[in-house]
C-alpha cells in the first residue's frame, strides 16, 4: 500500500510534470515544455525563494531552543517535570488549530495588536517580513515542544560516567554542554533536523490558514503555490512539475545531511566507551 | 550530574513559561467569554462574565459529527498501519537476504517524501478507484504515510529481542508463525503502542489529504471543520478558539493514556 501510495505517485507526478493537464480529459503530453516554463516563472522563483528563507528561520530558531529545553528537561527534578507538562502542551494542538489560534490573536482589528500596541504590532500579517516572521513564531511555537521531547529522550541516554568524568577533570556546566552534550546528542540533532526540513518545506496548512499565502503572493511556499496551481487553477501539469521540485529539493537536502552527518553509517555514540 | 541549581536556566525556563502559557491563557479566556464582549475589550481583556455559551454552540454546530469522523478515521489508519507494519518489521529484522535490507531502505526513502509532492497523483489515483468523498479517501493515503515511520519504529523495537529466544523457540519447533505470535509481538509491546499513537496522531492532524480527497460535510474530519469555521464564525471568535480549544480534548485523552508510551517510542526513534 506504501508502494501504491507513495512511489507509484512519485513516478506519477515526474511523469505528469511532462504534460498538459486540467484535471478532469486526459493528460497531453508536451514534453519539456513545463520544465522551462517553470525555469522562467517568476512566481516559483519567489516561492523557492520563500521556502529556503522559512526553512533556514525555522531550523535556526528551533534547533537551539529544542536542545536547550530538551536538555533542561531530561534532568529528573520535580519542578523541570512539572514545567515540562506545559512546555509540551502545543503538541496536544493540530496545525490548523494553532494556526488560527494564532491568526486570531494576530488579528489587528480584534486581536492583540487592537488593544495592546506597545506589545504588538498592527498588521503584522499584511506585509511580507513581518509575516514570515509570524509563520516562523507559530511554527516554532508548536513544534520546539515535539523536538524538545526527542531531544530530551536523546539526553537522558548519555551515560552518567561521562559527566562524571569531567567533573573530576574540573569541567563546568557550559564545557559539560559543549563537549559531552552536544556531541553525544549527535544522532538526535539529525533526526530532529530531517523532521524539521521535511517538515519546514511542507508547513502548507499553517500558511494556507495564517497568511492564505499573502499578502499578494509574498508567503506563497512552493507546496501552496503547487495547491493553488493544481487545485484553484486546474493546471495539473505544470503543479506536477512544482511538485517534483519540491521533491527533489527535499530528498537532495536529506540526503545531504545523512552524508554530512555520517548518519548512514550508523556510528553509534557509544564508541570508545 | 551538577546538583546546585542552575539559576541561568531557571529564569531562561520562566521566559519560555510565559511564552507558552500566555497564547494559551488568552484563548482559553476568550472562549469562555460572551461575543460581544471580545469586540469590545480583545483578548487580554479581565475574565469576567465567563460562560460556555459558545462551547455548547460549537458542539451544536456540527462539531461532534467531525469529531466522531476524525476518530473513525484515525481508529481504522491505525488498524491498517499495524495490520501491514508489525509483519514487514518482522521480517525486516528476522528475514535474511537482500529482499529484507531493500523493504528497509524503500521504507527510510519514503521518510523524506513529502505528501504534497505526490498529492496530484494521489488525488487521480483516489478519483480511479471511485473513493472520492468517502472515509477511505483519507484512510488510504494517511495510512501509507505512516507506515515508514511506524516500520523504522517497529525494527528498532524488534531488533531489541534477543535472538537467542528466537534459537530457542525454533529449538521447541515452533513454526516462523508462532514465533512472530508469542514471542516478537509481546515482546514489542511498548513499539506497537507508539505506532499506534502515532498514526493516530497524523490522522487527527491530517489537514491535506482531507482537503483535496473530500469534500462533503458528512466526511469531513476535525481539522477541515475547524478551517470552514473561521468563515463560519467569523462574527463569534469567541466559539472559533472554543472549537480550537475542543479540538484538543481527544488527544488530551489519548496524552494521558499513553504518555509512556508515546515518550519512550519517540527515545526509540530519535535517541539512537
Amino acid at each position: 500500500m506504501f508502494f501504491l501510495f507513495a512511489v507509484v505517485p512519485m513516478v506519477g507526478v515526474a511523469y505528469l510534470s511532462l504534460t498538459s493537464w486540467d484535471g478532469l480529459s486526459s493528460p497531453q503530453f508536451i514534453g519539456l515544455d513545463n520544465w522551462r516554463r517553470l525555469v522562467g516563472d517568476d512566481l516559483v522563483r519567489q516561492s523557492l525563494v520563500v521556502t529556503l528563507v522559512l526553512l533556514a528561520g525555522n531550523i535556526l530558531v528551533q534547533a537551539p531552543i529544542s536542545i536547550l529545553i530538551g536538555v533542561w528537561s531530561a534532568g529528573f527534578q520535580r519542578n523541570r517535570a512539572i514545567l515540562t507538562a506545559i512546555f509540551f502542551a502545543p503538541l496536544l494542538l493540530s496545525t490548523a488549530a494553532c494556526a488560527i489560534m494564532w491568526r486570531q490573536l494576530l488579528d489587528p482589528n480584534f486581536g492583540v495588536p487592537s488593544k495592546a500596541q506597545w506589545l504588538l504590532p498592527d498588521d503584522i500579517l499584511g506585509n511580507q517580513t513581518s509575516a514570515l516572521i509570524a509563520i516562523i513564531t507559530v511554527t516554532s511555537w508548536q513544534f520546539i515542544p515535539f523536538h524538545s521531547l526527542l531531544y530530551q529522550a536523546g539526553a537522558r541516554a548519555i551515560p552518567e560516567v561521562l559527566y562524571q568524568a569531567a567533573e573530576i577533570d574540573g569541567a563546568g556546566r557550559v564545557r559539560q554542554f559543549i563537549h559531552i552534550t552536544l556531541p553525544q546528542l549527535r544522532n538526535t540533532i539529525v533526526t530532529s533536523t530531517t523532521f524539521m526540513i521535511v517538515g519546514g518545506l511542507t508547513v502548507f496548512d499553517g500558511v494556507l490558514v495564517l497568511t492564505n499565502g499573502g499578502p499578494g503572493t509574498d508567503t506563497s511556499i512552493l507546496p501552496f503555490r503547487m495547491y493553488q496551481t493544481a487545485f484553484r487553477a486546474y493546471d495539473m501539469g505544470y503543479a506536477s512539475a512544482i511538485a517534483l521540485l519540491l521533491l527533489i529539493l527535499a530528498t537532495a537536502v536529506s540526503i545531504l545531511l545523512v552524508r554530512l552527518s555520517g548518519y548512514d553509517k550508523m556510528q553509534s555514540t557509544l564508541e570508545g566507551l | 550530574m551538577n546538583r546546585r541549581p542552575n539559576f541561568v536556566a531557571g529564569m531562561l525556563a520562566a521566559v519560555w513559561l510565559a511564552i507558552i502559557a500566555a497564547p494559551l491563557y488568552a484563548v482559553t479566556v476568550t472562549a469562555a467569554r460572551p461575543a460581544s464582549e471580545y469586540i469590545t475589550s480583545g483578548p487580554l481583556g479581565s475574565p469576567t462574565d465567563l460562560t460556555f455559551e459558545n462551547f455548547k454552540i460549537v458542539l451544536d454546530g456540527g462539531f461532534s459529527h467531525y469529531v466522531f469522523n476524525t476518530t473513525f478515521v484515525a481508529l481504522v489508519t491505525v488498524l491498517i498501519v499495524l495490520a501491514l507494519a508489525v509483519p514487514v518489521s518482522y521480517f525486516v529484522v528476522r528475514g535474511r537476504g537482500a529482499m529484507a535490507t531493500q523493504t528497509f531502505r524503500l521504507f527510510l526513502v519514503g521518510l523524506a517524501i513529502p505528501a504534497q509532492a505526490v498529492i496530484i497523483p494521489v488525488y487521480l489515483l483516489i478519483n480511479k478507484m471511485g473513493l472520492y468523498d468517502s472515509y477511505w479517501a483519507i484512510i488510504l493515503p494517511t495510512a501509507a504515510f505512516s507506515l515508514p515511520v511506524s516500520v523504522l519504529v517497529l525494527t528498532t523495537g524488534m531488533r531489541e529481542v534477543p535472538g537467542e529466544l528466537y534459537e530457542a523457540m525454533a529449538l521447541d519447533g515452533a513454526s516462523t508463525t508462532r514465533a512472530f505470535y508469542l514471542l516478537a509481538v509481546p515482546l514489542s509491546r511498548g513499539s506497537i503502542m507508539t505506532v499506534t499513537v502515532f498514526t493516530a496522531l497524523n490522522a487527527w492532524n491530517g489537514f491535506l489529504f482531507p482537503l483535496i480527497l473530500t469534500q462533503s460535510e458528512d466526511v469531513r474530519v476535525v481539522t477541515l471543520g475547524l478551517y470552514d469555521f473561521i468563515g463560519q464564525y467569523s462574527s463569534n471568535i469567541p466559539a472559533l478558539l472554543a472549537a480550537v480549544l475542543l479540538s484538543a480534548v481527544p488527544i488530551l485523552a489519548l496524552y494521558l493514556v499513553a504518555r509512556k508510551a508515546l515518550v519512550r517510542g519517540l527515545a526509540g526513534t530519535g535517541g539512537k
